[in-house]
């Protein structure tokens, strides 16, 4: 084949993909087409690849080939991890995604010099600098989840001002990068200080805030690839990187109101602080109760709401909690779940464990949702949830959570509580719920808790049968 | 520069359609969203193939064989586990008589 008969096949093949991703995101709106949409993409991906081996610019294909395997034998593993690893998982594929267009940036940015306009080494310059900041920033991320680093945040004086600095440092040399390319002697400084910018922009950050983090690393991630696409010519990309960034922008912002909070405070105003003035008080009466009692009041009740929370992740308890909802069910109680959009370590993370445990999705509710049932619920159940359900958010100008969208437990006739002790949760908050006269606190493991009503349940089930 | 101009239309349409299309997702599937947006991203793959295929210096081959492990990593595994996610997501039976 001609080059240019090559070309107008890599062409048209690239825009049969960018077709495909589009519709692939399009069907991933509702779960009855999502999976044609993973289809599409799979297809799009294929086609794009498939066509750019055929560009006669490639001398060699040893390497291709070889690094096509890698990442084939580092992926399928990646792709089959259980669903409780899944937000470290996505953090570290941010990870990949970025480094690889720091490392295709810093290629090009070599082969080019000095003979780059400014244009493109503008695009060349946010690409290397998202591209590595993301990449330490994710690895972070990552290992705080895996709990390989801690997950507190870690604060000290003047952080912020530090971090700013070095971010501005880095934008000054990428701006005299952008009037002087031929200055390849400071071009490792965009890479050096945005890797360690990415390091210290994550120590700060809790746990609590990863569905924020990930979600804003995920549009950075985006943005870096569509930057690539301008420095490489290629709309495929700039489309790519383009659905990709406002995927992850629209998810930080849904995250970030769902907190009540501004991108700016989510990365610069560390949560743990308020821990020392908030955490001391004084000791109030709690109600609690043993399995038993919980199971009698769960079998009088006709509708429970169930509300998880990052607590029933960490105690593995998803599979419990869907057998409690089959003997309801069975029983004719109308259960369902209550998600809030932060539940957990990332975006849709309760709504994926709980599928995976075989709950219907069409008993997953959102916030919205769930708020309108709370007040003709029988019984709440909150495992492993706090902060969502404090009803402090509310009413309480002085707490740190206040104006925070919460979950309207309190509303539910009857609440209970599976938690392993009353200590606050991560913003350091007393829960108001668990002092109130309608709750009853279930001290115990998720996991144990929940299957010990279980058994009771089906116990008293066969006494009656 | 007009080449520099479409490609702008092209960012800022692009932009826009996914913010369209992307609002429409239900927070049921936002984990999912994530990983298939991440395999999708990780069409950076076919730029590391040229880069690494041109074979134009050293550090670029070097550079852009590991850009095409790394994005081909995200490819498989994103894939792969946006699919194993989806298929767990059922609806009840009622849903399915209606």
């Amino acid at each position: 084949m001609s080059p240019q008969v090559t070309s107008v096949i890599i062409e048209v093949s690239y825009l049969c993909a960018v077709v495909l991703f589009v519709l692939s995101l399009k069907w991933l709106s509702a779960p009855s087409t999502a999976r044609h949409g993973v289809l599409a993409g799979e297809i799009g991906m294929a086609l794009a690849v498939a066509a750019t081996l055929l560009y006669h610019g490639i001398v060699s294909y040893h390497w291709i080939v070889a690094a096509l395997a890698v990442g084939c034998v580092v992926g399928i593993p990646l792709g089959l991890v259980p669903m409780t690893a899944v937000p470290q998982r996505t953090a570290l594929s941010h990870a990949f995604g970025a480094l690889a267009a720091a490392m295709v940036g810093t290629a090009e940015y070599y082969l080019d010099a000095p003979h780059i306009s400014a244009f493109t080494m503008s695009a060349l310059a946010i690409e290397v600098i998202l591209g590595s900041l993301t990449f330490t920033a994710s690895l972070m991320a990552a290992g705080k989840l895996q709990e390989v680093l801690p997950q507190r945040p870690i604060t000290y004086k003047g952080q912020n001002f530090v971090n700013l600095s070095l971010l501005a440092a880095a934008v000054l040399v990428a701006v005299y990068l952008v009037l002087n390319p031929g200055a390849t002697y400071l071009f490792p400084v965009i890479v050096a200080i945005p890797l360690l910018f990415g390091f210290l922009m994550v120590i700060p950050i809790g746990g609590a805030d990863m569905p924020t983090v990930i979600s804003l690393l995920n549009s950075y991630a985006g943005l870096s690839a569509a930057a690539m696409g301008f420095v490489l010519g290629s709309k495929l990309l700039i489309v790519a990187g383009a659905l990709d960034g406002s995927s992850g922008f629209i998810l930080s912002i849904i995250m970030s109101r769902a907190m009540n909070r501004s991108f700016t405070n989510v990365l610069f105003g560390a949560f743990g602080q308020v821990q020392e003035s908030a955490a001391k008080v004084e000791q109030k009466p709690v109600r609690s109760a043993t399995p038993e009692d919980a199971a009698a009041i769960l079998e009088a009740a006709s509708s429970v709401m169930v509300i998880p929370g990052y607590g029933m992740a960490v105690a593995q308890a998803q599979h419990r909690v869907r057998e409690l909802y089959d003997i309801l069910t069975r029983r004719g109680a109308d259960v369902k779940f209550a998600i809030h959009p932060v539940a957990g370590r990332m975006p849709g993370h309760m709504n994926v464990l709980l599928a995976e445990a075989d709950v219907p999705y069409d008993k997953l509710l959102d916030m919205d949702e769930a708020n309108l049932e709370f007040p003709q619920v029988d019984v709440a159940l909150v495992i492993g949830a706090n902060d969502v359900t404090n009803p402090a958010a509310r009413h309480d100008r002085g707490s740190p959570i206040y104006g925070m969208p919460i979950l309207d437990v309190d509303k539910a006739r009857t609440v209970m509580v599976i938690k392993r002790s009353l200590s606050p949760g991560f913003a350091g908050i007393d829960n108001e719920l668990y002092y109130m006269d309608k709750t009853l606190m279930l001290f115990g493991d998720a996991k144990a808790f929940v299957g010990s009503i279980v058994r009771e349940l089906s116990a008293s089930g066969n006494a009656h049968a | 520069m007009s080449d520099l101009m479409s490609n702008l239309y092209v960012l800022v349409l692009a932009g826009f359609l996914g913010f369209e299309v992307i609002r429409r997702v239900s927070p049921l599937l936002h984990t999912p969203l994530m990983s298939l947006t991440n395999a999708l991203d990780a069409i950076a793959v076919v730029g590391a193939i040229v880069i690494a295929g041109e074979q134009r210096s050293t550090l670029a081959t070097v550079l852009g064989t590991l850009a095409v492990a790394a994005s081909a990593s995200n490819v498989v595994g994103g894939f792969l586990i946006t699919d194993r996610m989806l298929r767990m997501f059922r609806a009840g039976a009622k849903t399915k008589a209606s």
